[in-house]
């Protein structure tokens, strides 16, 4: 297991995800003689786990049975211990693509927050790329390189503990892309753009409030960037749902010969037998988040 | 810096290369060749003068269609007079502003003056611009800008561009699949290099040549084709490099069922031997096939010419080598079709696929449930349809035939902000939708079905008891 190659079998120190129910997930680190409680019961890592097939379904102590899943940076987006807010795959998907981001590159990003992205910005890069990612916050720093470890990633990973405003990102010259995370994104472009390769590469910014995404698109002209596009993506879940709609009664047709008839079978107070009509349609959640951020993008030409 | 010559010879455009031309939001993904028009934005030109440039550079298209790179950026200050109205109760639309007529601005164009220039000269003969707001001059010369300006950009392919370039001139040929869709794509099936990889699309070979630059020809892509032959003229448009296409195969779906069956050898080979009969030859029989023909084309060519003619025997026997030569190369080419089908086939026999991405304008459901038997336990997979009820019926099936987890029904919103000094709001127009998606994890399928202590994921509708009582 690693978060950026798949293993078939769970083995001792993996860290495997039980899917509980929909939406319920939850990452475990796997440990010979360990024991994992569920609200299915107790799972028992060496009996259960450990020489079993990712994918396959384990019952637990009370009866009741769970799927044990190989991690991958999707699941551990929606699985992982917030320290901070975190960037959800919808809008992950399109800074992946939009950094151009590809096996080999090498990637800048700041604040490295809990890591849900740069999980997914190293799945992405490996196996020949590397990420510098720069977290001011000293314990979060700590605990995130702790993770990479755990997810065996750690050989493609920097983490820095500074701040990327004062001390930007610890290399120059280097970076096909670089993403900023922070509150004040406007003060880091210069940092940014010396981390950047003199061919160029990408940049994108993540602000939730427009104000900064005004401030940074000013500080990005200025510094020469270029192809400056401010986008907002949000995700749709449509819930798959029968659903029965009951028709309208309007009372016997009075053209209908056999009128009489009916007339005397169905009174209209006591009739069983509602007609309805059944199909198969989707529901949107009553709510959705409708605001995650902005996301600004721009190209450092070449210089 | 960090960078070596290799590097920067890479950065350099090369005649054989496939590039993108840009101009504004405008994408067309063209080959270097010599002495080629390329037709771009009703413009024609050569590209000839781009090689041995930067990527990334502008050129300006000169009279003849030659391209001259672009020389510092003047296009920021247009008009030095920064005189400008304060709101539009004096402008009338009276079509009477514009002192140059069409003619005129075809001879300054004939006269072989730029774009800048044009646009310099409508601004000065324009009775109004001095009238208009800042954000509307700003606005005029933006937009005559567009109409005059004759320069293109030359960019390397990659995916975030040919995505938008495909959306934005022929989403008819992608199926509608928007760019951010296609990134979720890639994201929700995990998709990296050195897993193995099952792609069905009939988006002109945009996702297949999106699923191979992520894996960076690391891992094998297995290209799942309906009909005759696998189509992916966009995959060329990525233009990777030559080893990128060694972990590409290609399988045809009408085989499917004859390889789970495990029937596959017989019935794939089959028609192809009908075919090309005369030249499907055990190997070691080669030889005397070849001879044969020999003969047989001697025999002719007595038969036919009147024997006298030697130079016309000859062209005939030099006639008859080139036809053999044809046939030897067809026959190989089979053969190596034959090959790499069998490839194809053994990489999918061992039925652990790590990822699956169906993008098709063929009905998802039975292409779901055919190639899902394909994937490993434990592993994403991920269809597109322009449409949400096959998917739903997708989804249906799916629940009642188990072996998933995590399905999900979702399409993406997208908006575009024009952002400006105290001018920033959406873009006026958006995409009225990008196409949906399911996607899901396969995992290890239960046959017995025990009380499971999972709910069933759709709650049971409301009035389940009526209808139930009503039959």
């Amino acid at each position: 297991m690693s978060f950026v190659e798949y293993g078939d079998f769970i083995q001792d120190g993996d860290v495997a995800i039980i899917y509980l129910g929909h939406d319920s997930m939850m990452p475990i680190k796997v440990q010979q003689g360990a024991q994992t409680q569920t609200r299915y019961g107790v799972i028992r890592h060496s009996t259960d786990l450990i020489g079993q097939r990712y994918g396959s379904k384990v019952t637990c102590s009370k009866g009741g049975w769970v799927h044990v899943l190989h991690p991958t940076p999707e699941i551990w987006t929606v699985s992982l211990p917030h320290r901070t807010q975190i960037l959800y795959t919808t809008d992950i998907s399109i800074i992946t693509m939009m950094l151009e981001l590809k096996p080999g590159s090498i990637v800048c990003e700041s604040g490295t927050g809990s890591g849900s992205l740069s999980h997914a910005i190293l799945r992405t890069i490996a196996p020949t790329g590397h990420l510098h990612t720069v977290e001011f916050h000293q314990q979060r720093a700590e605990k995130v390189a702790e993770e990479f470890k755990e997810h065996r990633v750690d050989h493609l990973v920097t983490v820095r503990n500074q701040d990327v405003c004062k001390d930007g990102f610890g290399v120059t010259g280097v970076a096909d892309a670089v993403f900023l995370d922070i509150p004040s994104p406007w003060e880091a472009v210069g940092h940014a753009k010396a981390a950047m390769k003199k061919q160029g590469g990408r940049l994108c910014s993540f602000s939730p409030c427009i104000e900064q995404v005004q401030r940074m698109c000013e500080a990005l002209a200025d510094q020469g960037f270029q192809e400056i596009s401010t986008m907002e993506v949000l995700l749709r879940v449509h819930d798959v749902r029968t659903v029965s709609l009951p028709l309208p009664d309007f009372g016997p047709e009075s053209s209908v010969q056999t009128e009489p008839k009916t007339k005397d079978e169905a009174p209209p107070t006591s009739a069983p037998n509602h007609p309805s009509f059944t199909l198969k349609t989707t529901t949107p959640p009553r709510e959705m988040p409708g605001h995650t951020g902005y996301l600004t993008f721009a190209t450092k030409p070449r210089t | 810096m960090a960078d070596n010559g290799q590097e920067e010879s890479q950065c350099r455009i090369k005649e054989g290369d496939y590039v993108v031309l840009k101009r504004g939001d405008i994408f067309k993904a063209v080959q270097i060749q010599p002495k080629k028009k390329v037709i771009f934005e009703k413009q024609w030109f050569f590209l000839d003068n781009a090689v041995g440039h930067l990527y990334s550079t502008t050129f300006e298209i000169v009279s003849g269609g030659t391209l001259q790179p672009q020389r510092t950026k003047s296009t920021e200050s247009c008009s030095d007079s920064k005189e400008a109205g304060t709101d539009n109760r004096n402008i009338v639309d009276d079509g009477k502003s514009q002192k140059l007529t069409r003619d005129d601005i075809e001879m300054l164009k004939e006269q072989g003056l730029k774009g800048q220039e044009i646009i310099q000269q409508l601004i000065d003969n324009s009775s109004t611009f001095r009238d208009k707001t800042e954000y509307a001059q700003d606005k005029y010369i933006k937009k005559k800008k567009k109409k005059y300006e004759n320069t293109v950009t030359i960019l390397r392919p990659s995916c975030r561009i040919l995505a938008m370039m495909y959306h934005g001139r022929e989403p008819g040929k992608i199926c509608h699949l928007r760019y951010d869709t296609l990134a979720q794509m890639l994201t929700l099936g995990n998709i990296h290099a050195g897993s193995k990889v099952l792609v069905f699309e009939t988006c002109a070979g945009l996702v297949l040549g999106a699923v191979m630059e992520r894996m960076g020809g690391y891992g094998s892509v297995i290209q799942m084709y309906p009909g005759g032959g696998p189509v992916r003229a966009g995959v060329e448009s990525f233009g990777f490099p030559a080893h990128f296409h060694d972990t590409l195969h290609e399988f045809p779906i009408c085989h499917v069922n004859a390889l789970l069956a495990g029937t596959l050898h017989s019935t794939a080979k089959d028609p192809s031997t009908d075919e090309k009969q005369p030249n499907i030859v055990a190997d070691n029989a080669q030889n005397q096939l070849e001879a044969a023909q020999q003969g047989g084309a001697e025999e002719q060519s007595m038969e036919t010419s009147t024997g006298d003619d030697a130079d016309q025997d000859l062209e005939k026997k030099e006639k008859e080598k080139r036809r053999e030569a044809k046939a030897q190369e067809k026959k190989m080419k089979l053969e190596e079709k034959q090959k790499k089908l069998a490839a194809a086939a053994s990489l999918l026999a061992c039925r652990n696929a790590d990822g699956l991405v169906i993008a098709s304008r063929f009905h998802p459901c039975p292409v779901l449930m055919g190639l899902l038997k394909f994937l490993s336990p434990s592993r994403p997979f991920v269809v597109y349809s322009q449409y949400k009820e096959p998917l739903v019926e997708c989804y249906t099936k799916l629940k009642e035939c188990g072996g998933t987890v995590n399905l999900r029904l979702t399409d993406t919103w997208l908006r575009h902000y024009q952002v400006l000094p105290n001018r920033t709001h959406p873009l006026l127009l958006m995409s009225g939708g990008g196409g949906y998606l399911l996607s899901g994890t396969t995992v290890a399928m239960d046959h017995s079905k025990p009380a499971g202590s999972q709910q069933a994921e759709e709650p049971a509708p409301k009035r389940q008891k009526l209808t139930d009582t009503e039959g």
